[in-house]
């Protein structure tokens, strides 16, 4: 695909400009799921295998309606089932549903941590995409993920996940997952738009439906993100099934590719210069030719 | 070190036996190839050097295989010197002196045994910093090895393993320049196996003093039987 036409914003591992940048004026897209009004139909699920053309694997029994424990290199669509009891006491048992997939974050932490040229890109939408013919295969976006997204694929060796289906979307179409819900809990559209639906539908749920802290999931962490959650309570993520309350790109990772990186290459480089000033300066030692060595049989 | 004679009959003296070498070269050109692969890793600067190894991809599968071998080489070496490795109170003189051997003054420099104190931290230094490297590279080689609920060994590795590569660079090109440029004759050691005889008091005067001894007690030993010269 013509990477000019996607309008690529950045690209992992890349030392030099961009292609597609400011090409064209180009809104934000993010998908909106509501959770209060998922019924864990799995329709996303199997839309998404669809559209992706990934293949049917076995699912796993967990004594819950999830289908398998985790998403997966080719399952990258799950809802995730959590049991929640807000007082604590079972009185007021939840079945929440959470559809996880890539959160498309505006600060990705898997494109920062990528070595290979072109394995990721953020286009400008703010889709981030996974270009398996340049990845190399040595998890970093697995490591630089906050979410565990990223899945690695042993048969195939190349990681993947979520592209909020990119092409569909560069054709003015919505993704897969939106096309296929049945209840309207998912929303697709301009970032401006989808936050306005979830704050209104917050402030609907938090002065109509009792749900003092409802709110829209928008991690700030990691620069917001281009899947919103509407939460029946935004302050307690972790109940949805793992969703970090402040999700940010790990502070090892932004230390080794920043500051470590520049220093790396300053002392690698001032080393070398280093070296050759003391070449000029000093040149080789010498083994002088008049030095004595006492032989075998001779007085020194 | 010394049970034979270290006196070659051209005059020269042995410094590296044919294992060492070997062993040498086994930890040295493994090492270059994760030196290579692993800066293209480290920035998209130097992403070309593994273009050039042949891709990428390649070079991501073959450098933890490379980093094993060289592992085992470190540990060989381990074996064969840590022995002569022990810091000695000369080598706390040789520290103290180390303005001198920069500047070349090496009248000025204690009578150094078969290593320095210099070749010694270098020794120590690799050793080191390649266990960290294998313990660190261990938890990056697979990423389906590491679940999610370990994923801390994974955001500590990869700061780990570039720290602990970036120390052994620094070794790596100061010991690279020392053998090559500074002390003439020292690649050779390592490639023929043997250095001058003044190359060898120059630079390691109490390891030649102690062969030229161990000689004569040799020469004393066996020329007594036999009719005087």
């Amino acid at each position: 695909m013509s990477q000019a036409n996607l309008e690529i914003r950045r690209i992992s591992g890349h030392s030099g400009p961009v292609p597609g940048v400011g090409l064209k004026r180009e809104s934000e897209v993010a998908k909106l799921i509501d959770t209060t009004t998922c019924i864990g139909c799995k329709a996303c699920e199997v839309a998404c295998l669809e559209w992706n053309g990934l293949s049917f694997s076995d699912t796993t029994f967990d004594n819950s309606y999830q289908t398998m424990p985790d998403t997966s290199w080719n399952f990258w669509n799950l809802i995730r089932f959590n049991e929640y009891e807000p007082d604590g006491d079972g009185g007021n048992l939840m079945l929440l549903m959470r559809k996880d997939q890539c959160m498309h974050c505006e600060e990705p932490g898997c494109l920062i941590a990528c070595p290979a040229d072109g394995a990721i890109v953020q286009y400008a939408n703010g889709i981030v995409d996974f270009h398996q013919d340049q990845c190399i295969g040595c998890g970093y976006c697995i490591t630089g993920c906050p979410f565990n997204i990223p899945k690695f694929s042993p048969t195939s060796r190349k990681v993947f996940k979520c592209t909020l289906c990119a092409d569909r979307v560069s054709e003015g179409l919505e993704p897969a997952c939106i096309k296929a819900c049945p209840t309207g809990c998912l929303h697709f559209g301009t970032k401006e738009e989808m936050t306005a639906l979830g704050e209104s539908r917050a402030l609907q749920l938090r002065e109509q439906s009792g749900f003092a802290h409802a709110g829209v999931y928008d991690p700030s962490g990691v620069g917001g993100t281009h899947v919103l959650y509407v939460l029946h309570d935004a302050t307690n993520p972790e109940a949805y099934g793992g969703l970090p309350k402040d999700p940010r790109v790990p502070w090892t990772v932004r230390l080794w590719k920043y500051p470590l990186k520049w220093l790396g290459n300053f002392a690698m480089i001032a080393g070398a210069v280093g070296i050759f000033v003391h070449y000029l300066r000093f040149g080789p030692k010498t083994v002088e030719p008049d030095l004595e060595i006492p032989k075998k049989g001779e007085q020194p | 070190m010394s049970r034979q004679s270290q006196l070659l009959p051209n005059g020269r003296v042995l410094r590296y036996s044919f294992p060492e070498r070997l062993m040498h070269w086994v930890a040295g050109i493994s090492y270059v190839y994760l030196l290579l692969t692993g800066l293209a890793f480290w920035t998209p600067w130097l992403f070309w050097i593994a273009v050039v190894l042949g891709g990428a991809t390649l070079s991501r599968e073959l450098h933890p295989w490379a980093g094993v071998i060289f592992v085992i080489a470190v540990i060989w070496m381990y074996r064969t010197w840590a022995a002569q490795m022990k810091t000695t109170e000369r080598d706390k003189q040789w520290w103290r002196s180390l303005k001198h051997y920069i500047r070349n003054e090496d009248d000025e420099l204690p009578s150094e045994d078969r290593f320095n104190a210099g070749q010694k931290s270098l020794f120590w230094g690799f050793f080191w910093c390649s266990l960290i490297l294998l313990l660190t590279g261990l938890i990056l080689w697979e990423p389906q090895w590491i679940p999610w609920n370990l994923h801390i060994l994974r955001l500590i590795a990869v700061i780990v393993h570039p720290i602990a590569a970036l120390l052994t660079i620094a070794l790596f090109m100061i010991h690279v320049y020392m053998g090559t440029a500074v002390e003439r004759g020292s690649f050779g050691s390592v490639i023929r196996g043997d250095v001058s005889r003044k190359w060898a008091a120059r630079y390691h005067r109490a390891w030649y003093d102690q062969i030229v001894h161990n000689e004569e007690q040799t020469v004393s030993a066996t020329s007594a039987a036999p009719a005087k010269e």
